[in-house]
């Protein structure tokens, strides 16, 4: 998957069985059959280094950051605050002052809303969201819209599960003071063509936040060619630990805005008249961080660059071709998404078998699917469905994986023949 | 772990046939359900007399378990009043939930529901006819969550 448009130019390929030892996972059996993982949309597994990298942490440096003049807790800090700089590596912002720790995407949002958003929106003043979005991306705009009276609009998809970029553009006014879009749909696997509607929405003078859940697994993402004005994503859907996220935000934005939430590591003096906050990025991570987390998520940065993201990229577009092609040879499977751009989720439904059950029955076969509504009801409800079951892949899945999808495909056939 | 035991034929057959499927105009009382895990949303509908439940229907989109575990509610509860619908659902939910539950002999049909057990996540779909049949009974039109 590329940022904006398909690579043409040939990546290396991927050596899948030796990346599959990296995940000792991926040995275990559930149900008596050997795991077949494809709900790394959900969340993807750890590979060693992340897992060692945590360990290594817990057993040799562990101590509060930012604190003590101790050997540990400078040694914790150092490797804190390098995992910072290694994420502003990977994502090519300025400044490790563009590069907040936070608990996941959802907090990223979150802060965002109410930091941002909420002292600046008023009555006419509009944020835009696309059809496509996450519930995480539309219940922080529904709250600051509450708080606030501004109005929150939704760009309309069509029957491919595609932003309709003409309505999108035309829904951009000078009201406009937020945009926050996803760069890939986690529902449907559409890549969005962000930067063109980055681009149109900083021409008529709105913020633009990008939900990179689902493209930072599977792209390069550049700050500075994206040009957006804040980013967040999770650490457990690019191979690192839960708990840990990245809301990028460019400084001078992140400046000029209140701090979140108050408490320990936030503050430079505290008195009980006066606090004078602490600079960037602190000053949005009150309280002891992730530490931990923030350094497995620096491992799986290391870890996704050593396979080379192109390459995983090129491997999960082959998956997601052959398993498309599979799955429309099976009569009753529609699959719901059909975008010209997508990522590594192909969502499909049953005729005639309910997606729950569906999830119940490849479970039984050793096969981990997502089945429901993917926290994006309003995209179910505009296929008219109730939910789908959703595969989705990772640069550690093969076509015996699929192929052993297609096989739990068929004996729910047979048992709801 | 066994899928027969989930889908057994009663189960199936109630699933592609559900019985008393529809919507009772004008209804005593109805109640909508909806389990936000999975989307199954029902809405169930009763006619009353002298405390008995004279008619009921139910509709609504759910998977197999949800779908046929109504429709084998609405077979069992005919007629009956609301003491004897709280007993019954009492029975059916041990029988969800406890390993050792045996089903006896008066669950009839419904006790093609003890395979949900193995299936812990799946518990929710079966129970949740029952939940909305209760709310109708209790308060009239009202909508519950599992959640």
């Amino acid at each position: 998957m590329a940022v904006t448009a398909p690579r043409v130019a040939p990546a290396p390929a991927l050596d899948v069985e030796r990346v599959r030892r990296d995940f000792p996972i991926l040995e275990r059996s559930v149900n008596g059959r050997p795991l077949v993982y494809l709900d790394s949309a959900a969340s993807s597994q750890r590979p060693l280094p992340v897992l060692r990298a945590v360990e290594q942490y817990e057993t040799h440096t562990h101590a509060n950051v930012h604190r003590g003049v101790h050997a540990l807790s400078q040694a914790a800090t150092e490797a804190y605050e390098g995992a910072r700089e290694r994420v502003r590596r990977f994502i090519n912002a300025h400044s490790t002052r563009e590069i907040i720790f936070v608990r996941g995407t959802t907090e990223g949002v979150n802060l965002v809303a109410q930091s941002y958003a909420r002292p600046r929106f008023g009555p006419g003043d509009e944020i835009l969201i696309s059809g496509l979005e996450h519930h995480a991306n539309i219940v922080p705009w529904q709250m600051v819209r509450d708080q606030t009276g501004c109005t929150l609009k939704v760009a309309p998809i069509n029957r491919r599960g595609e932003v309709e970029l003409d309505s999108f553009l035309s829904m951009l006014s000078p009201r406009t003071r937020m945009v926050a879009i996803a760069h890939v749909s986690n529902a449907l696997g559409t890549i969005l063509p962000v930067k063109r509607m980055i681009d149109a929405a900083h021409a008529h003078g709105a913020v633009v936040l990008v939900d990179g859940a689902q493209a930072i697994p599977h792209s390069t993402v550049d700050m500075r060619t994206l040009g957006c004005d804040f980013y967040a994503f999770s650490g457990h859907k690019v191979y690192g630990p839960t708990g840990i996220g990245v809301l990028y935000g460019r400084e001078e934005l992140l400046a000029a805005m209140p701090p979140w939430q108050g408490g320990g590591d936030m503050i430079l003096t505290v008195s009980f008249e006066k606090t004078t906050y602490n600079e960037l990025p602190w000053k949005f991570e009150a309280g002891t961080p992730n530490i931990s987390g923030a350094i497995g998520l620096a491992a799986a940065m290391d870890y996704v660059e050593s396979l080379g993201l192109e390459a995983i990229a090129a491997h999960e577009h082959r998956l997601l071709e052959h398993a498309s092609r599979e799955l429309e040879r099976i009569p009753g499977i529609e699959i719901i998404g059909t975008a010209h751009h997508k990522a590594a989720v192909l969502s499909f439904t049953m005729e005639g078998v309910h997606p729950h059950d569906l999830g119940t029955i490849l479970d039984a076969e050793g096969v981990a699917v997502r089945t429901g509504h993917h926290c994006a009801m309003p995209v179910m409800t505009f296929f008219n469905i109730p939910a789908t079951a959703r595969a989705s892949f990772a640069c550690y899945n093969t076509e015996a994986d699929v192929a052993s999808l297609v096989a739990g495909l068929g004996k729910a056939r047979e048992v709801f023949s | 772990m066994d899928l027969k035991e989930l889908y057994r034929d009663v189960i199936l057959d109630h699933n592609r046939r559900p019985r008393n499927f529809g919507r009772i105009e004008p209804a005593d009382t109805h109640a909508e359900g909806h389990n936000p895990l999975c989307g199954d949303r029902l809405t169930v509908w009763l006619r009353l007399k002298d405390g008995r439940i004279d008619d009921i229907r139910f509709e609504g989109k759910g998977c197999a378990i949800s779908t046929a575990s109504a429709s084998l509610m609405t077979e069992a509860v005919k007629g009956k009043d609301k003491a004897t619908v709280q007993s019954l659902y009492g029975r059916i939910h041990s029988l969800l939930t406890q390993q050792d539950a045996v089903p006896d002999a008066s669950l009839g049909k419904l006790a093609a529901l003890s395979g949900v057990r193995e299936f812990p996540v799946r518990v929710k779909c079966a129970s949740l006819c029952w939940h909305t049949l209760n709310a109708a009974l209790e308060r009239g039109a009202a909508t519950v969550s599992t959640e």
